[in-house]
């Protein structure tokens, strides 16, 4: 691991002041925040990652480390850690999917560690972009090329992928976020601002470097998910290569409303396919005002990855993606709620 | 664990090694000097205070050492293994706060709470029913996980996990055994659950 200062912040303010601005893009920035430290330490040891000063802001629990839920809906602080998070009553009753996406993801070890800001910034497990000892990653090193193209790539994204970046994004909680239409708190050197979690990532394009609309210096310090008559009947379907402890291959968070057996309100969020986490919104048009059976769900399915691109070993993601988008479609409409 | 004896006879097999290895390679001076070095924390070096099975520790250490290697080069306490050093095996699990975490994806100078490892679970000398468990249970082969698994299994139980054996699973899954010891550490568990709940 290359050399680096260490800092602690007491307060966001203090936090935002330490880690400064620079020109570069936010990944690959000479200041990284540190939290759980679950993505960075391990990207470190790598060298994929190489900060030379940690601003450790885990003191900030105090202020951001808190799950409040309200008539209006849930506010989330970005230090609560992946296992509270999960354990919350009033999430697993409230918003399940929300505490599904946490439950299915990682090991105990790391939902007890990881912060919830940190997790939806998780970068990719592609392993050009984990290991230098790849020359090309654009993620790692921008300009040098795409190892997993014509490498191997039966774990990368077939949804928002460019000829620059096929990496997956590796989250399950984004997802949720996704679905339920939530916004993230964020305060930086120019103050706060609230932003829709679906404008938080960014397609990789021609700069997969650049993961994130945030700013220099801008720091997450929480989460708000609105109420709404479809969060209750909400669920996460994961698949993936072992049942515990694996990232998935293709999954499906989704979250229904419905009344007199029509579909009147539809959300979904697709991951394990795609390079950011995916709000499906043509699947949802195609089930909207529509029963939802094993027809409708199929259709919408199938519109849900009419856009999708394959490299070879992901070929079987399209067809997979598909069957796990209609069994959590099923699985949500029978839920008694 | 007894391996700070002054008693010649009790020298431990990492005593041994570690002897013999410095002696074959002339270089027992420069073992001393790098330990002084090492002992200072090298340059960059911060002070920070650990609670470590309840006594406290103050030392000095470069910003990048882990929990894990400060309990396993600077303390002596080698139960922790590293296995990956990335935070995917588990075999280095200790507890914070008295829950399951990685100490090689956790940098000491960023530790907060108190840090329990497997040293402490034995009551002089008397097996923790976890330990007693795992052994009655043959849930183990070669061992190398075994530290760990055992601070899980201990959270497991106390964090009301062990209610199945799908729960038991699902919780002990970031623990990976390559014996593959899975069903024994099940039952090892379960046997544990009820003598530490009576």
């Amino acid at each position: 691991m290359r050399p680096f200062a260490y800092q602690r912040a007491g307060s966001a303010e203090m936090a935002v002041s330490l880690a400064g601005s620079s020109a570069t893009a936010l990944t690959l920035a000479p200041v990284q925040f540190l939290a759980g430290g679950t993505t960075l330490l391990d990207l470190m040891k790598t060298g994929a990652m190489a900060p030379r000063r940690l601003v450790d802001i885990n003191d900030l629990a105090d202020a951001h480390g808190r799950i409040e839920a309200t008539p209006g809906g849930l506010r989330i602080g970005a230090l609560v850690r992946m296992a509270d998070a999960a354990a919350d009553p009033t999430i697993r009753r409230d918003y399940p999917v929300i505490a599904q996406t946490l439950e299915l993801a990682a090991s105990q070890q790391l939902r007890n560690m990881a912060s919830l800001g940190g997790n939806v910034l998780q970068r990719t497990r592609c392993r050009y972009f984990r290991d230098p000892s790849w020359p090309s990653c654009n993620k790692r090193a921008p300009g040098s090329g795409c190892g997993a193209l014509a490498g191997v790539n039966r774990l990368h994204a077939v949804l928002g992928v460019s000829d620059a970046c096929i990496a997956s994004y590796p989250g399950d909680f984004g997802q949720a976020l996704a679905a339920l239409d939530a916004a993230v708190e964020i305060v930086g050197p120019n103050g706060a601002r609230v932003i829709p979690f679906t404008d938080l990532h960014r397609a990789p394009g021609a700069t997969p470097h650049i993961e994130t609309g945030l700013q220099s210096g801008e720091l997450i310090v929480g989460f708000r998910v609105p109420a709404g008559p479809w969060t209750r009947r909400s669920l996460y379907v994961k698949v993936r290569d072992r049942a515990s402890y694996e990232f998935a291959l293709a999954s499906a968070a989704v979250a229904l409303e419905v009344a007199d057996g029509i579909a009147r309100t539809v959300r979904i969020a697709l991951g394990g396919v795609a390079t950011r986490p995916w709000r499906a919104r043509a699947a949802e048009i195609a089930l909207t005002g529509r029963p939802i059976d094993e027809e409708t769900a199929w259709a919408a399915a199938d519109a849900a990855f009419a856009g999708a691109v394959t490299h070879g070993g992901n070929d079987f993601k399209p067809e997979l993606g598909r069957r796990t988008l209609v069994r959590a479609l099923i699985e949500a409409a029978r839920m008694e709620v | 664990m007894a391996r700070s004896s002054g008693d010649p006879t009790s020298l431990s097999r990492r005593g041994v090694l570690g002897v013999a290895g410095a002696s074959a390679a002339g270089m027992a001076a420069f073992g001393r000097a790098k330990a002084e070095a090492e002992k200072a924390g090298g340059p960059g070096a911060a002070s920070i205070d650990l609670t470590i099975n309840g006594v406290s520790h103050r030392l000095a250490v470069d910003p990048r050492t882990t929990l894990l290697d400060v309990l396993r080069e600077r303390l002596g306490m080698n139960g922790a293994k590293k296995g990956c050093d990335h935070g995917q095996c588990g075999a280095c699990t200790v507890l914070l706060d008295g829950k399951p975490a990685l100490s090689c994806l956790t940098l000491a100078i960023a530790v907060r709470a108190p840090v329990t490892t497997i040293e402490a679970l034995a009551d002089n000398g008397a097996l923790h029913p976890m330990q007693q468990a795992f052994i009655d249970q043959d849930a183990f082969q070669c061992g190398y996980c075994t530290p760990g698994q055992i601070l899980s299994a201990v959270a497991c139980v106390q964090n009301a996990h062990a209610g199945s054996d799908e729960g038991i699973r699902e919780f002990m899954s970031g623990n990976l055994c390559r014996c593959a010891a899975y069903p024994h550490i099940v039952e090892a568990v379960k046997q544990a659950a009820s003598r530490m709940r009576a």
